[in-house]
């Protein structure tokens, strides 16, 4: 199972939720199974997927997931305390952990050697931290979404990607729409 | 009235409730400050780029943030700047300790100083130098300017500044 079997499998989940989406392939695979105004896009900035969804988790009500990858989490790791510090949002950090850099060739990273990032999250003082198999991704997603505060899941899966179209959407475009469905 | 009292007072009164910050020794009264706000809520990052993004993120979530910062910690902000806070446009207040000026102590210090302000004209961010205790005067208006051009605007701090020697 690799990331963009994952998205397929959660995308009627994430379709009613605010989404913020890690940089490269896996923004360009949800965008192309099922792009809706509720994701942000992010078309660059590697890492700031978890902090972005954290400082919109504190500003206002509703759930926020933030779909990132090994490689982004370990590229801004002050986030896990800072995280695991501020946990009274509606925060679902899904760590999509498939071992490599996807988006620049399917580099390894540490977490496919002795690196675990639920044990990093948990020591940074996450309280709810789960890691799961790709498969248990959605009943592990919809059981975080009933439970107020922040669900850290470390989601393991195959490396690889699907070949997606770059995202051709401007990015003001993304954030004006994005922003109309938090207000709605 | 503390002039970290008076800083504090343009950030709530221009609606800012969201703040991050990485402390400098010049900016601890302002952070103290901030911390007996209970409008803002402040959430300290590890890093500067970190703290961009929860602004990003406060942002869409309708909240007015601002981040503060050492300008030694730019370089470790320009990718985030072009690639998130412009590119997406968005408002961002950047308080910025000007460490290496004039009154600095630490020679390493001025090595980031004498970039300080060509790596903000680079990107074009526009930038206001605060030096004389007087030119407080201006933040509430570089704050609504700020929102009004929805892009990130940086504010300078010296030591002299901070020292408020000058009038």
């Amino acid at each position: 199972m690799i990331r963009a079997d994952i998205l397929r499998d959660i995308a009627p989940i994430l379709r009613d939720q605010l989404v913020v989406c890690n940089i490269g392939i896996p923004s360009q695979e949800l965008y192309a199974i099922d792009d809706q105004p509720s994701n942000f896009y992010m078309l660059g900035t590697m890492g700031l997927a978890s902090s972005i969804g954290l400082g919109l988790a504190l500003s206002q009500s509703k759930p926020v997931i933030a779909i990132d990858g090994d490689g982004s989490v370990l590229t801004n790791l002050g986030t896990l305390p800072t995280i695991g510090n501020n946990g009274d949002g509606h925060l679902i950090l899904l760590i999509i952990d498939n071992g490599s850099y996807g988006s620049t060739g399917d580099q390894p990273t540490y977490t496919g050697r002795r690196t675990s990032l639920a044990g990093m999250a948990r020591a940074a003082g996450c309280e709810r931290v789960v890691e799961i198999d790709g498969s248990d991704t959605g009943a592990a997603l919809t059981e975080a979404l009933g439970t107020k505060g922040t669900t850290v899941i470390v989601c393991k899966c195959d490396s690889g990607n699907e070949t997606m179209p770059v995202i051709p959407l401007d990015p003001v475009t993304i954030r004006d729409r994005f922003m109309q469905v938090v207000n709605s | 009235m503390s002039i970290h009292t008076r800083i504090v007072d343009d950030l709530i009164a221009n609606d800012i409730r969201f703040m991050t910050t990485v402390p400098c020794k010049q900016l601890a009264g302002v952070i103290e400050e901030i911390d007996n706000r209970p409008e803002i809520r402040h959430v300290p990052a590890n890093k500067e780029d970190e703290g961009m993004g929860l602004c990003a993120g406060a942002h869409l979530g309708g909240q007015r943030s601002a981040i503060i910062m050492q300008n030694t910690a730019l370089g470790v902000t320009i990718n985030t700047l072009a690639t998130l806070i412009q590119f997406y446009r968005m408002p961002l207040p950047m308080l910025i300790s000007y460490r290496g000026e004039i009154g600095e102590p630490v020679a390493c210090q001025v090595e980031m100083a004498v970039h300080t302000k060509a790596l903000l004209a680079q990107l074009h961010i526009p930038t206001y130098h605060f030096h004389r205790r007087s030119d407080v005067e201006e933040l509430d208006g570089i704050l609504k300017y700020c929102f009004m051009a929805s892009k990130p605007v940086a504010i300078l701090t010296d030591a002299t500044f901070w020292k408020g020697e000058l009038a």
